[in-house]
């Protein structure tokens, strides 16, 4: 094993020590599948635990680079996929930075060359034409912009479903993920699922949801009215130009307005990766984990707006840590400005134990 | 449980409470085999399932309580006599259209609130999921409505473009039987297959050689190819067995024949075991893929599509195609 990883071993152990209580064992424990993934070697799954105390034993003794658990229960989950005898799973939603187009990314975005070892920032090949590894260090804008997402997830759940009770955690990197514990959902298959993740992002509607007919527009959605129908006459039919937009749209034609509602989209639904949620029989970070990309952990948000990842879910200690670094931008982690680094640094571990997880820092030889 | 009464008891014989009636008359199964007072109702009851299979929808010509009853009854008796699935599901989804109509019309009886009352609670009984009517039409719960609409291949059944509200996605008396078309025939053809069968009496048997002989109809011997993708293949098989196939594995596995150079005429008898098979409709709607739009016939579904719709059983041979047509090309 490298130093590097011997490093953020020694990190992680010690976090799970000291913080054990916050591994948070899911709801029917004994039914969910268990994996993990040692430092320096592959992926253990279909592990079966009995007990939060299990859990918190198996966390001590592994202190895992990850550790996941599936959103799905089972009679069986120790057994291989097909033998596991699947009984349900917690829906599960995605919203990751990376997703949303962010125009702030290209800034806090940097790369390593795999020929020459080069670190620099910004995307794209290396000077010297090697292909390069790239990483990013989400800024504050990239947190509020999936924050935003979030909320208009909890929204429409909330208004349009009736889901009250959905938590959020930081996925411990670039995102969040929305749990939703609802029995009624839980039976849902894949394919219920994308429709469901459909409706959340406002995909797939057709210009009759909205009042088109062959005719032209016989029941124009109103402001005010539940569901989709109200908040897409608020983007489509402005109250202030109601008359004028419903004339234009109908002038426009029902290819017009298939086009316009594929153009909102994005704007009134929640921006979510359809396919984790689809995915019936995932495994999902365990929440109280510590994410191996970043060294933060998967922690609840109990107040989503005034969240701050880079305080709230930087966990780690801040023993004083020796390393090499050549991360060319700079970054806050507890209040404190890091980077931009080339060469010897003594930083709290956890700063370390973040631009090591990113790729930007290594041990001293003098460790090794 | 929902007191059915004798009007209701006609128009979803299906239910338990039909049994009750049988032995409230004080009749046994075996009696309607070997009584010849009730002989008549033998051969209403091969009717009724030969109307079936021809894909049509029964109405009994004596509309009495008992010949509905009794009739539906012989002819569970004689389907797990016969032991022809095919004849199973063609009577079962026959008689799911048939309730579907009453049940329609029940559901939107605004003047008659206990009739409006009995339709909501078979729909309870039957799928227990719970369904309410307000002024806007039926309510059902969004859940419960994801779990059966996502499988129609329409834009119209997906929810986002659905009333929505509260939790509820809200139907037309229509819709709502339209949705759980496929429950009812489900739960027919449950009861059928778990019935008990009765001993072969003899007064049974030349109605059970009638069916057996209308079963063979029904047999189609179809060209497997070892060179379809999986999941053409699986469809292909789904079709044989005379299962349900939804649209959007219909209109897979009809894209994709057709851009292999088939036509009509060799498609269509594929679907010809489908539980709801007209010949006309198949070829109208083969011909509408083949005419297609922009002068060509409409493209297979990618991987992707067909992964989202629960089509998709790939094998190792699939890794790296993202459409079914690359099948066995890339792997040459």
């Amino acid at each position: 094993m490298s130093p590097e990883l011997e490093f953020l071993q020694s990190a992680f152990r010690k976090y799970y020590f000291d913080n054990i209580e916050s591994v948070e064992p899911p709801a029917r424990i004994s039914e969910r599948e268990f994996g993990y993934m040692p430092f320096g070697s592959g992926m253990v799954r279909h592990l079966s635990v009995k007990t939060p105390g299990e859990l918190s034993a198996m966390m001590l003794e592994q202190s895992p680079a990850d550790a996941y658990c599936s959103n799905a229960a089972y009679a069986f989950p120790e057994a291989q996929m097909g033998q596991k005898d699947w009984r349900g799973a917690e829906l599960i939603f995605d919203v990751d930075a990376k997703d949303l187009d962010l125009e702030c990314r290209p800034g806090h975005a940097c790369s390593r060359c795999a020929s020459c070892g080069a670190a620099r920032s910004g995307g794209g090949p290396c000077k010297c034409g090697g292909a390069t590894e790239s990483a990013s260090f989400p800024c504050g804008r990239c947190i509020g912009a999936a924050k935003k997402e979030v909320s208009k997830l909890l929204g429409i759940m909330r208004e349009d479903l009736g889901i009250e009770g959905a938590a959020v955690y930081f996925s411990g990197n670039e995102g969040f993920h929305v749990h939703v514990d609802e029995p009624a959902y839980a039976r849902l298959d894949s394919r219920a699922r994308a429709e469901l993740c459909d409706y959340l992002s406002f995909r797939g509607a057709t210009p009759e949801s909205v009042g088109f007919a062959r005719s032209g527009v016989k029941d124009p959605a109103r402001h005010g009215e539940p569901g989709w129908r109200g908040r897409a006459a608020a983007l489509l039919f402005p109250r202030s130009r109601r008359n004028k937009a419903l004339k234009e749209a109908e002038l426009a034609g029902r290819d017009a307005m298939q086009k316009r509602l594929e153009e909102i989209s994005p704007l009134a639904g929640a921006v979510i990766d359809h396919r984790v949620t689809m995915d019936v029989h995932r495994i999902f970070r365990l929440p109280g984990t510590l994410n191996s990309k970043s060294g933060m952990a998967k922690v609840r948000c109990s107040d989503l707006a005034g969240f701050d990842p880079y305080s709230e879910a930087c966990l780690i200690d801040s023993e004083p840590a020796d390393i090499i670094s050549d991360c060319p931008l700079e970054f806050r982690l507890r209040g404190r400005r890091f980077g931009p680094y080339s060469g010897e640094a003594t930083v709290p571990r956890y700063a370390a134990a973040y631009m090591i997880c990113k790729g930007f820092a290594r041990v001293p030889e003098t460790y090794r | 449980m929902i007191r059915l009464g004798r009007d209701e008891l006609a128009k979803y014989p299906f239910l338990p409470d039909a049994g009750k009636y049988l032995a409230d008359q004080g009749f046994t199964l075996e009696d309607l085999g070997t009584d010849p007072d009730l002989a008549g109702f033998m051969e209403e009851a091969v009717r009724r399932i030969e109307v079936a299979a021809d894909g049509r929808v029964y109405s009994p010509p004596d509309s009495s309580l008992d010949a509905s009853v009794f009739s539906f009854l012989l002819a569970v008796v004689l389907l797990r006599m016969t032991h022809a699935m095919t004849l199973v599901r063609r009577f079962s989804l026959a008689e799911a259209r048939r309730a579907e109509r009453h049940l329609e019309r029940d559901l939107g009886s605004m003047q008659d609130g206990e009739r409006e009352r009995l339709a909501l609670g078979i729909i309870e009984e039957l799928f227990s999921i719970s369904v309410s009517k307000t002024e806007e039409g039926v309510a059902i719960e969004a859940p419960d409505y994801l779990a059966r609409a996502s499988s129609f291949h329409e834009r119209e059944w997906k929810l986002v473009n659905r009333r929505v509200d509260s939790g509820k996605v809200l139907l037309t008396a229509h819709e709502t039987v339209r949705l759980l078309r496929a429950g009812i025939s489900e739960y027919i053809s449950e009861r059928i297959t778990s019935a008990p069968a009765p001993p072969r009496a003899a007064g049974f048997s030349g109605a059970v050689a009638r069916l057996e002989e209308l079963a063979a109809r029904f047999h189609v011997p179809t060209a497997q190819s070892g060179e379809y993708p999986p999941c053409v293949k699986h469809a292909i098989e789904v079709l044989e067995k005379g299962q349900n196939l939804p649209h959007s594995g219909r209109f897979m596995l009809a894209t994709y024949l057709i851009s292999r150079g088939q036509g009509a005429d060799q498609i269509a008898p594929l679907f010809k075991n489908a539980p709801d098979y007209n010949e006309r409709v198949t070829r109208y709607q083969l011909n509408q893929i083949i005419r297609g739009r922009d002068g060509g016939p409409y493209s297979c579904p990618s991987c992707e599509k067909i992964k989202r719709d629960g089509l998709c059983f790939a094998t190792p041979e699939c890794d790296g195609i993202f459409h079914p047509g690359q099948f066995g090309v890339r792997r040459a």
